[in-house]
């Protein structure tokens, strides 16, 4: 299973809070555990990534196994000790103001 | 048993305040989405049990939320903004074409006649309709696509669709207002679309008296009357008395004519309430003090309303959508401030007092009279 880890607003939206374990199939990309993440929660579409283009929202940062994989491609594999789900998957709302 | 509850959107969460009739004694419920900006929630007037919420994020993106039970309980509805075709540009603020691109949902006008129908005033400017209770949108892109759209500029807050209005009288014609483009019409419920700003003069723009680029900050009718509008505009107080054919100014004798909110008593057609803001540049009241102003003749003689304002060392705003009147006998008034203060008046705006005093900045304000 994937773990991944949501923002304070998103998982007030979503009504749960805690790491949430998705099922994605193989191969493990940003794109496809974005939309299992999407399938599981429909209150989340356009909420990490713009509803039309799909892109990554600009105040939006993806982390794992302590890197920046924002501005990877969204089909490019996750880490394997996400995969294996030793690590999770960070979704963040960048640090903004003062 | 007759109650009010007042729908208050702040910076970061929804509150419903509630009162029996007396309304001297108020009950605070919220936060609701915490941390989230609320820019809009306002009732439905046919089933006041369903209620609309605009939330929003700058991380996050827009929600939507929809109350069946009077704010007890929401559920997230539809969020899918896509303006028809391809939706061009409009001028940036130095001038230069920029993509349309959605930012937010600003306010949020529930049918007078359907309370599945929604429409939507969005930055960048369009307005859309729900017919299914907020599940789906659509464009009616005959607002954007009317030939003007290409000229529309930002004001400072963005390029909003911040006000609806619907004609009590006629279910085809609705207006509408945009910061900084101007006012619109529809008598064809949106298929097509004409400015309406005949009579408005803005200094700061290179016509002062173009048929669009006006920064119109709010607009209010009387059922009674809606062919008669008044409009908070940048600067200047305005009315019109043909559906906005022409627009003439009634600023009269405010200390000042800038300001945001402007509203109209339940039941005095010609009884206007306005908060003057010192300026376009110091968005504070005049000398600190925070004064309503009621004209009982449509404009043009205004005076001052106090007792119960602080009256010294005040420096709050009053956004465009945070003034709200109920519907009971003695109309009560209510509006809210970025320091966080709703106050209510239940004499009509003989005399105020805070119903509460430290909420977030506070973005908008709507009144629910319950039988």
């Amino acid at each position: 299973m994937i773990r991944v880890v949501l923002p304070a607003h998103l998982s007030l939206l979503m009504g749960r809070h805690g790491e949430v374990l998705l099922e994605v199939a193989e191969p493990v990309t940003p794109r496809r555990l974005l939309d299992a993440l999407e399938e599981t929660y429909p209150v989340l579409r356009g909420t990490i990534r713009d509803r039309v283009t799909q892109q990554r929202r600009p105040f939006i940062r993806f982390f794992a196994c302590e890197e920046d994989l924002s501005h990877d491609s969204p089909d490019a594999p996750l880490p394997g000790a996400v995969i294996r789900g030793d690590q999770p998957f960070y979704v963040v709302g960048a640090m903004a103001g003062g | 048993m007759t109650s009010v509850r007042v729908l208050v959107g702040t910076r970061k969460g929804a509150f419903i305040l509630s009162s029996d009739g007396a309304r001297s004694s108020w009950n605070v419920a919220g936060p609701y989405f915490e941390g989230w900006e609320m820019y809009h929630v306002k009732g439905s007037p046919v089933d006041p049990q369903r209620i609309y919420a605009s939330q929003s994020s700058g991380w996050f993106g827009q929600i939507i939320q929809r109350s069946d039970d009077g704010g007890v309980t929401w559920s997230p509805v539809g969020n899918g903004f896509t303006y028809d075709g391809v939706p061009g540009t409009h001028q940036w603020y130095d001038g230069t074409p920029h993509p349309w691109e959605f930012a937010r949902v600003w306010h949020l006008e529930p049918s007078l006649r359907d309370p599945d129908t929604v429409f939507a005033g969005v930055e960048d400017a369009a307005l859309f309709k729900s017919v299914d209770a907020g599940e789906n949108w659509t464009e009616l892109s005959g607002l954007r696509e009317h030939g003007s759209g290409p000229f529309w500029q930002p004001g400072a807050g963005g390029m909003c669709l911040h006000t609806i209005v619907e004609s009590p009288r006629d279910p085809s014609r609705l207006f509408v207002a945009i910061s900084a483009a101007g006012a619109f019409r529809t008598d064809d419920a949106g298929e097509s679309w004409k400015p309406i700003n005949r009579g408005l003069r803005s200094v700061g723009i290179p016509d002062e008296d173009a048929d669009v680029g006006h920064c119109v900050h709010r607009i209010a009718l009387h059922p009674a009357n809606p062919d008669v509008l008044y409009m908070q505009k940048h600067w200047d107080v305005m009315r019109t008395d043909d559906a906005g054919e022409s627009w003439h100014e009634v600023s009269g004798d405010l200390p000042t004519d800038f300001g945001f909110v402007i509203d109209v008593h339940a039941h005095e057609p010609e009884t206007v309430y306005v908060v003057p803001i010192t300026s376009d540049s110091v968005h504070f009241p005049p000398e600190g003090k925070l004064r309503v102003y009621r004209s009982r003749t449509g404009g043009h003689e205004w005076e001052p309303l106090s007792r119960g304002l602080p009256q010294s060392h005040c420096y709050v705003d009053v956004l465009r959508d945070a003034m709200a009147v109920d519907s009971l006998d003695e109309c009560g008034v209510y509006f809210g401030t970025t320091g966080g203060q709703v106050y209510a008046s239940r004499d009509s705006g003989d005399s105020w007092e805070a119903i509460v005093h430290d909420l977030p900045a506070v973005l908008s304000v709507e009144v629910q009279t319950l039988a």
